[in-house]
């Protein structure tokens, strides 16, 4: 009797690691959907949260373009996930339109990053080109809210 | 047939759980370049080299010590990996042979150096790096047996002349 008891708990735990390796897995490799929540890329997304898919591959194979919006981390802070825009890839120039101003060359292996919202954005104008080793993913649809359900572009 | 697509099964469930555990907990990585010797060591081929064990908790909170040897993505070429060891983290402020100023580390990056100082490509050279890059820490050689035993983690004496939590003003 408890022979089988200890059984049927260790085959759901089985089935629940199982579970939990899939969504890791998946999350981080294929598809993760993750909210963008402030006023950086007005008026893409809304401040209070937009839920946005995310997908994985385009950064895996090196085939992120200029006007894609991406997920990174955050050089300034390594526990913050941004979502801007590439505006430039590594040998573009950049025109920095800042109280610095100045043109930038964007070093090889990074990006330029920029919120939509050019006013309330902390971005590469501030912390200088991103190494493309922090894109996470490439946001391609969004979710909620539901009147901006559809593609991102 | 039913063998088959049982045993195809079984295999992927096997692979997705070792991904994820590769991905979220430990991992093995073959050693390569010289820029670690001697606390690592590198073959001439993908055949030869030191495995590592990488231990990938740090990686998610960032709690990565001064002092520890850390598998972190290349700045400037994303595709490849670096092994150093992490000297300074934000706040701190070091000191950086050949250079008379002080280098302080600025929010949310880090310096990192490789232990063969003469061939290493490291801050030295590209400055500090954000600290999102950093993946995983290097607790033991597991291969060859000869050289298995753990990576410490050592801080090179004089080099940090503040902490990030206690700066010297």
């Amino acid at each position: 009797m408890l022979w089988k008891s200890l059984s049927d708990v260790a085959g759901r735990g089985a089935a629940i690691v199982q579970c939990v390796c899939f969504m890791d897995v998946f999350s981080n490799h294929v598809l993760q959907i993750q909210q963008c929540i402030g006023p950086s890329m007005l008026p893409t997304f809304n401040i209070r949260g937009d839920i946005l898919v995310t997908e994985r591959l385009s950064v895996k194979l090196g085939k992120i373009r200029v006007g894609d919006v991406v997920m990174a981390r955050s050089p300034s802070d390594p526990r913050m996930v941004v979502c801007k825009r590439i505006l430039g890839l590594e040998g573009d120039t950049i025109t920095v339109v800042s109280d610095k101003g100045g043109s930038a060359k964007i070093p090889k292996g990074h990006v330029w990053l920029q919120g939509d919202n050019f006013h309330k954005s902390r971005d590469s104008r501030e912390y200088g080109p991103v190494p493309s080793a922090l894109l996470q993913g490439r946001v391609f649809y969004r979710i909620w809210p539901p009147q901006g359900w559809g593609f991102v572009g | 047939m039913g063998w088959a697509l049982l045993l195809a099964k079984r295999a992927a469930i096997g692979a997705m759980i070792g991904i994820a555990v590769s991905d979220e907990l430990v991992s093995l990585a073959r050693m390569q370049g010289s820029s670690m010797e001697p606390t690592l060591v590198a073959g001439k081929s993908l055949m030869e080299g030191d495995v590592l064990l990488l231990d990938k908790f740090p990686g998610h909170d960032f709690g990565f010590s001064r002092g520890d040897v850390v598998v972190l993505r290349s700045p400037h070429e994303p595709q490849y990996w670096m092994v150093k060891r992490l000297i300074a983290v934000e706040g701190d402020m070091l000191r950086v042979p050949g250079k008379r100023e002080l280098v302080q580390v600025p929010k949310g990056r880090c310096w990192v150096e490789g232990d063969n100082a003469n061939v290493s490509l490291d801050s030295r050279n590209m400055g500090p790096i954000p600290m999102a890059l950093l993946k995983a820490r290097v607790t033991r050689v597991v291969w060859p047996l000869e050289r298995f035993g753990r990576v410490e983690s050592i801080l090179p004496t004089g080099r940090i002349v503040a902490h990030g939590e206690r700066p010297i003003r």
